[in-house]
C-alpha cells in the first residue's frame, strides 16, 4: 500500500503545478481581456510592408 | 441585372467615405481614387498612408470616425507636471506607463491601428487595447515623447482620449475581481483534491487494516482545507461581522456559522473522535458560493455608472493671468480669476462673461441642444459649452460651489448603496434573519433532546448547524438575479448591479424627466405658421438651411420637401442668430426674432424659428418636441397601477400635449431646477414611496442618484450619461412596463427557489437530528441542493424571459 502514498504525493505535485499555472495566468493579467486577443491573433505582422506597398502605388 | 448591381455599387463607393463610412456630400474631396467626406478624414489618411499603416482601412471597412466636426484642441496642459503626475499610471523617469480611455474604439481595424502606434512615434514602446472597456495601455519613453505629444498623435488620428482624473478607481475594483479568480482556483483546486482523498469514505471501503493510510488521507484533507477555510472564506466571515455590527443579520451571517461548525466539527471529528469529518463538503460549499459571487459580480465593462461631473468638466483651463495665459488643472481654479474658453470647451465654474460673444450650448445641463446667446456681464453657468468664437470670463464661484456642480454636495451623493438606505431590503437579508434565528433555536432543541449523552449532543447541534448552512439559498438569489440581468442586458436595460433587478420589483412612483428622456432627440415635429410657402420659397429656404449644421436647420430642413435645390451664392450663418444667404438673386434670412427683424408679438412658448426673403417678414417655424415611438402607450399600461410624474426643466410650452398623454392622474411640474427635482424625490419618498426616475441629462443626475432606482436614457449606451444605477438604451424605452414586470417574477422565482432549498433543509434536518449526519449524506445533498437551486432558477428565468418575449 505504500505506493499509494507516492501516488497521491504525486497526483497532488501535477494538481499543485497546475494551480500554480493558473495562478500565474490570473496574476499576468490574462483574465483582464478575455476578449481583444481573439482578434488580436488574426493579425498578420508582415502584411503590413507588402499590403500598403500595392495600395499607395 | 449584374449591370445594375455593379453600378450600385459603385453609387456606394462613390458616396461613402473611404475613412469613416460617412455619406459624402459631393465627391469633391479625393486622393488616389479614394473618397473622402472631409478633409480632416482625408489628413487622417494621408497620416496613415505616409507611414505605410493603410492596413486598417482592410481589417474592417470605413473603420474611421468621422472627422466633420472635429475641432482641434489645445493640449497644452498636459505640460503640467502635476496634472500629468496624476494621469499616468507609474513611472520611473525613463519609462512611463498610462492608460487612455478611449470611447472611439469600435473594431478590429481600432485595435490594428492602436497596437501599431509606434509606427508613428518612436517613442511609444508598447501599445496595447482592451476592446470591451476601450481602453488603451501606453508605455513610452520620456526622453524621446511626451504625455503631450501621445495625446496629440491620438487625436489626429481620430482617437481623441477622454482625460479625466476620475478613472483611478476603478482599479480597485479590478483587484477586487482578481482576487475572487484567486479564491476560486484555490477553492477549487482543494474541492478536488479532498474529494478525490474522502472516495474511500463514500465508498465505505474497509480501511480497518490501513489504519496509518486512513489517517494520512485525514491529514492530507485538513492541510488542503486550511486556504479553502482561511483564503477562499474570507468574505463571508467580513461580510458577516459588518452585518452583525449594523445588526443585519445577512445572508451571509448564516453562511459563516456554518462554515465555522463544518470547519471546527471537522478538525475535532478527525483528531479525537477517529471520523473522515466534512472537510468536502466544506470546500464543495465554498466553491460552489463563489461560483455564485462571480455570476452574481459580472456586469458590464464597458459602461461607467459613476461618472459625475467631474468626468465631463475639463481638466485644466487656461487663466488670463498679467497678459499672459497659462493652464492650471481645474482644480487649482480660484474665484476672480480670469479664464478663456474657446469654441467647444465647457465652461468649468459659474462665471461672469467680461469679453467676446458668448453662444451657450447648455446641452449637458438641460439636454436643451439649441443655444443661448449671452451679453458682456451677463451670468454663465458651469457646465455650459461655449460655440463659436473665443470668450473671456471670469469665475464667481469655485468649480464645486457651482449652481449645477453643487448638487454633488448634497447628501444624496454620500449615501452608501442602494439596499441599506433606499428602504428597499433585500429579500434575502428578510429570510436570512428569520431563518438564523430558526437554526439556533433548532440546534438548542436538537442539544436539549440528546442531552444525556454529551457525544451525541455535540453531533446533533453541530449536524444541524452544518445541514441548515443556507447554501441553496444563498445561490438562489444570485442566479436569479444574475440571469435577470442577462435578460435586461439583451434587451438592452444594463443594470449596474443585481440589487438593482430585485429593487425594481417594488417600485411604485415613476418620475420622468422630459428633455432627452421622452422627448428624442435630434428629431422634432416642425410646423410652419404663417402664409403658405409657394414652391419657390420653400426651394430657396431649403437650400439655404442645408448649409448649416444647427440642430434647428437639420429639423428644418428634414421637414421641407422641395424639388431640387440651389447653391447659395452668399452664405453667411452668425452663431446664435440665424443664417443669412442669397440664393437665385433673393436674400433669405432665418433665424431669431431680431435677427431676422420680425414684426411678431407672441408669448413664446415653444422654439420658433423666424423667416423673411428679401426683408419681407414670412412666418415662422415652430418645433415642438417629439415623443418616443410608443410612450402614449407606455404610459396607458402605466397608469394604472403606478404613480407618474414628470419633472421639467423646461417652460410649459407643451402642458397641454403632457396633460393629454399622461391623463389627469400625473403630476406634471416644470421650471424645475436641478435641486428642485432631488428635493421633489426626496418628499416621494418621505411618503413613503419607493421612486424609479428615468432621466439623461446632469441636471437629472442628483434626482437620479436620490431616486430609489435611478435609469438614465441613452440613445448611445457609449455616451456620457450621469451617475446612475443603469442605462436604458433609448429603443427599448418603451418597454419599462415588461421590465418592471419581469423583476416581478424573478422576485417570484427566488422565493419559489427558497422554498425548494428548505425542503432540502427539512430532509437533512431529520438526518441531523438523529445525530447520524454522515460525511456520505452531507456529501450528497450539500452539492446536490446547490445544484438543482441554480438549474432550477437559471431555467425558469430563461423559460419566463422567453414566455414574455424577453429573451
Amino acid at each position: 500500500m505504500q505506493v499509494i502514498i507516492v501516488l497521491i504525493a504525486a497526483s497532488l505535485l501535477v494538481a499543485l503545478g497546475f494551480l500554480a499555472a493558473y495562478l500565474w495566468a490570473v496574476k499576468s493579467g490574462q483574465y483582464d481581456d478575455k476578449y481583444t486577443p481573439s482578434i488580436r491573433i488574426l493579425f498578420d505582422e508582415n502584411k503590413k510592408a507588402k499590403d500598403t506597398g500595392k495600395k499607395s502605388s | 441585372m449584374e449591370q445594375k448591381e455593379l453600378l450600385e455599387r459603385l453609387v456606394e463607393t462613390k458616396e461613402n467615405c473611404y475613412h469613416c463610412g460617412d455619406e459624402c456630400p459631393d465627391n469633391s474631396i479625393r486622393l488616389i481614387e479614394k473618397v473622402f467626406c472631409c478633409n480632416g478624414c482625408k489628413t487622417v489618411f494621408e497620416l496613415l498612408d505616409e507611414n505605410n499603416l493603410c492596413n486598417y482601412y482592410s481589417i474592417d471597412k470605413n473603420p474611421g470616425t468621422t472627422r466633420k466636426y472635429h475641432t482641434k484642441r489645445n493640449y497644452d496642459f498636459l505640460d503640467d507636471a502635476d496634472l500629468r503626475q496624476k494621469l499616468i499610471d507609474f513611472s520611473n523617469g525613463v519609462k512611463t506607463n498610462v492608460t487612455f480611455d478611449i470611447p472611439q474604439i469600435h473594431c478590429s481595424s481600432c485595435i490594428w491601428i492602436l497596437e501599431n502606434l509606434y509606427s508613428l512615434n518612436s517613442g511609444i514602446i508598447s501599445s496595447k487595447v482592451n476592446f470591451l472597456q476601450k481602453k488603451l495601455f501606453i508605455t513610452y519613453l520620456e526622453k524621446t515623447t511626451s504625455l503631450k505629444r501621445i495625446v496629440e498623435l491620438l487625436d489626429s488620428i481620430g482617437y481623441e482620449p477622454l482625460l479625466n482624473l476620475e478613472d483611478k478607481k476603478e482599479e480597485k475594483a479590478k483587484s477586487h475581481y482578481k482576487s475572487l479568480y484567486y479564491k476560486i482556483g484555490i477553492a477549487g483546486f482543494c474541492f478536488g483534491n479532498i474529494m478525490l482523498l474522502s472516495f474511500p469514505e463514500y465508498l465505505s471501503i474497509n480501511v480497518a487494516q490501513h489504519e496509518e493510510l486512513k489517517k494520512i488521507f485525514a491529514v492530507l484533507n485538513i492541510i488542503l482545507s486550511l486556504p479553502v477555510f482561511f483564503y477562499s472564506s474570507i468574505d463571508y466571515f467580513t461580510s458577516a461581522w459588518k452585518g452583525l455590527r449594523k445588526k443585519i443579520i445577512n445572508l451571509d451571517v448564516p453562511l459563516a456559522l456554518g462554515i465555522l461548525v463544518l470547519f471546527l466539527r471537522s478538525i475535532i471529528d478527525i483528531a479525537f473522535l477517529n471520523g473522515a469529518g466534512f472537510l468536502d463538503s466544506l470546500a464543495g460549499l465554498i466553491f460552489f458560493l463563489l461560483i455564485g459571487k462571480l455570476f452574481q459580480n459580472k456586469t458590464y465593462e464597458t459602461l461607467n455608472f459613476e461618472r459625475n461631473y467631474k468626468s465631463y468638466f475639463p481638466i485644466a483651463v487656461t487663466v488670463h493671468k498679467e497678459n499672459k495665459e497659462t493652464t492650471i488643472p481645474v482644480e487649482k481654479l480660484k474665484v476672480g480669476e480670469r479664464i478663456i474658453v474657446r469654441n467647444n470647451e465647457l465652461i468649468p465654474a459659474d462665471s461672469i462673461l467680461i469679453k467676446g460673444n458668448a453662444n451657450i450650448d447648455y446641452s449637458f445641463v438641460t439636454g436643451e441642444a439649441i443655444p443661448v446667446e449671452r451679453k458682456n456681464g451677463e451670468m454663465i453657468y458651469a457646465g455650459g459649452k461655449q460655440v463659436g468664437s473665443v470668450i473671456e470670463i471670469e469665475t464667481i464661484k469655485e468649480v464645486s460651489q457651482s449652481y449645477l456642480t453643487q448638487l454633488w454636495n448634497s447628501k444624496a451623493f454620500k449615501k452608501e448603496s442602494l439596499s441599506e438606505e433606499s428602504g428597499i431590503t433585500a429579500f434575502s437579508n428578510l429570510v436570512s434573519k428569520h431563518f438564523t434565528y430558526a437554526i439556533i433555536a433548532l440546534s438548542i432543541i436538537a442539544g436539549i433532546i440528546w442531552s444525556s449523552d454529551s457525544t451525541l449532543a455535540f453531533n446533533a447541534v453541530t449536524a444541524v448547524l452544518i445541514i441548515a448552512c443556507p447554501c441553496a439559498l444563498a445561490l438562489t438569489s444570485p442566479f436569479t438575479l444574475g440571469n435577470t440581468l442577462r435578460v435586461f442586458g439583451k434587451n438592452k436595460l444594463y443594470l449596474k448591479h443585481t440589487h438593482v433587478a430585485e429593487a425594481l420589483a417594488s417600485i411604485d412612483t415613476i418620475v420622468f424627466d422630459k428633455t432627452g428622456t421622452i422627448t428624442e432627440n435630434g428629431t422634432a415635429n416642425v410646423s410652419f405658421v404663417g402664409k403658405e410657402l409657394s414652391e419657390e420659397e420653400k426651394i430657396i429656404i431649403k437650400s439655404a438651411v442645408r448649409n448649416s449644421a444647427h440642430p434647428l436647420s437639420i429639423s428644418i430642413s428634414k421637414f421641407l420637401s422641395a424639388e431640387r435645390f440651389l447653391v447659395p451664392t452668399n452664405f453667411k450663418e452668425e452663431t446664435g442668430k440665424g443664417i443669412e444667404a442669397e440664393i437665385n438673386g433673393s436674400v433669405v434670412k432665418i433665424g431669431s426674432k431680431n435677427f431676422v427683424d420680425a414684426k411678431y408679438s407672441d408669448e413664446i412658448l415653444s422654439t420658433q424659428v423666424f423667416v423673411s426673403i428679401n426683408s419681407k417678414f414670412l412666418g415662422y417655424f415652430e418645433i415642438a418636441n417629439k415623443y418616443r415611438e410608443g410612450f402614449a402607450g407606455l404610459i396607458s399600461s402605466l397608469e394604472k397601477n403606478y404613480n407618474l410624474v414628470l419633472l421639467s426643466g423646461d417652460n410649459e410650452g407643451e402642458k397641454e400635449n403632457l396633460r393629454k398623454l399622461f391623463g389627469s392622474m400625473a403630476e406634471l411640474h416644470f421650471h424645475q431646477s436641478p435641486h428642485d427635482k432631488l428635493n421633489f424625490i426626496e418628499f416621494l419618498q418621505k411618503k413613503g414611496k419607493k421612486v424609479l426616475m428615468f432621466g439623461d441629462g446632469l441636471n437629472d443626475a442628483g434626482a437620479l442618484k436620490q431616486s430609489n432606482i435611478g435609469l438614465s436614457i441613452s440613445d448611445n449606451t457609449n455616451n456620457f450619461s450621469p451617475a446612475c444605477d443603469g442605462i436604458l438604451d433609448s429603443k427599448s424605452f418603451n418597454r419599462i412596463k415588461d421590465f418592471i414586470t419581469f423583476s416581478k417574477t424573478s422576485k417570484k422565482i427566488i422565493v419559489a427557489g427558497f422554498i425548494l432549498s428548505l425542503i432540502y433543509n427539512v430532509i437533512g434536518l431529520a438526518y441531523a437530528f438523529s445525530g447520524t449526519l454522515s460525511p456520505l449524506v452531507a456529501a450528497i445533498l450539500m452539492p446536490v441542493s446547490s445544484i438543482t437551486a441554480v438549474v432550477f432558477t437559471t431555467l425558469s428565468v430563461n423559460i419566463t424571459a422567453k414566455k414574455k418575449g424577453l429573451l
